[in-house]
């Protein structure tokens, strides 16, 4: 390798990780929390009215970001496990583990704040049609592949089980965002897409775009911490971590 | 090739054979993953005819008429091209109104009456503030005199 590329492979060895993802973890969950309370008063102080469905539109401020983001982090998990398989790099398996949980739970609010709105809008709170019945599979997606990963005693089979899960499980993910167009269902079309303006009053785009930077924040930082327990926890034998763990009970 | 390349190689075909295959799966549910059929396929006979099914469609304009006992309510479902008449009773969803989308759910009479045992809204995908929605509206009926 010549001198002038970055060494990537520096920061995939968990030793070099660990404190790094410690200093970069507080400035992302103090972004989250300022972008989410900025976001939520644009959402429900500074947005109009909606013409056709009155206030209870509002719930688009939790809905559409958690929706975005429990497709998103699959799609990720899905990087993160073919890195691990194709390099081999442990912190990648741990990195997709470490996502799982927010995941599952922006997943859960998109359906049960989906619900909430269905009712008062549509007349129901569920109906199985092609985008909610893609996105309640998602959502065992994302149990099944927590209970995977705590599944198996053998780390190393057991990251890899999960990394070809979530390979697999992310066939998913285009399907609910697609389903949409591709049949016809009683969840309507999208309002932002890549190919055309944004069907929405510009202030009403905003809180929702704030609310998604939010949401995105609070998973990278809620990740990180969680991945530099799954670090802790599973190289306990190593100089490093017993150095850590020793730092941490003497503070 | 290295062992690791082998292995994204690997990784690669793995994938592309899952989406292949799903999306074969995908195509052949196409016609079975449909939530509701338009007026245009009822006329057709594509629907089911023995059995429950969905339509959905616009509520034509002017149709909606309700019974004396306060909760029967007849309209017309329309696609623009074809009508199909429904008879329901029971509480209708707040954005149900006419000329916005429905979705119901029932049974297709012999006579060609739609007995819908539910009534779904259908909203759409624009959101905006009542004044600029009446700014469009103002604009459409411009529009349509204009071209008059």
């Amino acid at each position: 390798m010549s001198g002038s590329k970055i060494n990537w492979f520096k920061y995939a060895s968990p030793q070099t990780f660990y404190p790094l993802a410690g200093r970069m973890q507080p400035w992302f969950a103090w972004a989250a929390a300022i972008l989410a309370v900025v976001g939520m008063y644009v959402g429900f102080f500074v947005a109009p009215t909606d013409a056709q469905q009155g206030e209870v539109y509002r719930v688009i401020f939790l809905h559409v970001p958690a929706a975005w983001m429990s497709m998103f982090v699959f799609l990720v998990m899905a990087f993160w496990s073919a890195i691990g398989l194709g390099f081999g790099t442990r912190l990648s398996f741990q990195m997709a583990q470490a996502l799982a949980p927010t995941g599952a739970l922006f997943c859960f609010i998109a359906l049960w704040t989906g619900s909430l709105w269905g009712k008062p809008t549509w007349g129901t709170y569920w109906v199985w049609d092609a985008r909610l019945t893609s996105q309640l599979l998602l959502m065992f997606l994302y149990l099944a592949y927590l209970a995977l990963a705590n599944a198996i005693e053998d780390k190393s089979r057991g990251d890899r089980a999960c990394a070809i899960f979530a390979l697999v499980g992310a066939v998913n993910v285009p399907v609910i965002y697609f389903s949409v167009q591709w049949w016809s269902t009683l969840h309507q079309g999208a309002s932002i897409s890549m190919t055309k303006a944004p069907t929405m009053a510009a202030t009403m785009l905003m809180g929702m775009l704030l609310m998604a930077f939010a949401a995105w924040f609070y998973t990278i930082a809620v990740a990180l911490a969680r991945v530099r327990l799954i670090m802790l926890e599973r190289e306990s034998g190593s100089a490093w971590a017993v150095q850590q763990l020793a730092r941490g009970a003497s503070a | 090739m290295k062992p690791r390349h082998k292995r994204f190689v690997l990784i690669g075909v793995g994938l592309a054979l899952v989406a292949g295959a799903s999306g074969l799966v995908l195509s052949a549910f196409r016609q079975n993953l449909v939530f509701f059929y338009t007026p245009t396929q009822v006329a057709a006979n594509e629907a089911p005819a023995d059995q429950t099914f969905r339509i959905g469609g616009l509520v034509e304009p002017g149709s909606i008429a309700r019974a004396s006992d306060g909760l029967s309510v007849r309209f017309v479902v329309t696609d623009t091209a074809k009508n199909i008449p429904v008879v329901y009773k029971g509480a209708l969803p707040d954005l149900f109104k006419e000329g916005k989308g429905a979705v119901v759910q029932g049974k297709l009479g012999t006579d060609g009456v739609f007995v819908a045992a539910s009534v779904l809204a259908k909203h759409d995908e624009n959101y905006m503030p009542p004044e600029a929605k009446h700014a469009v509206d103002e604009a459409h009926k411009a529009a349509k005199t204009v071209k008059q």
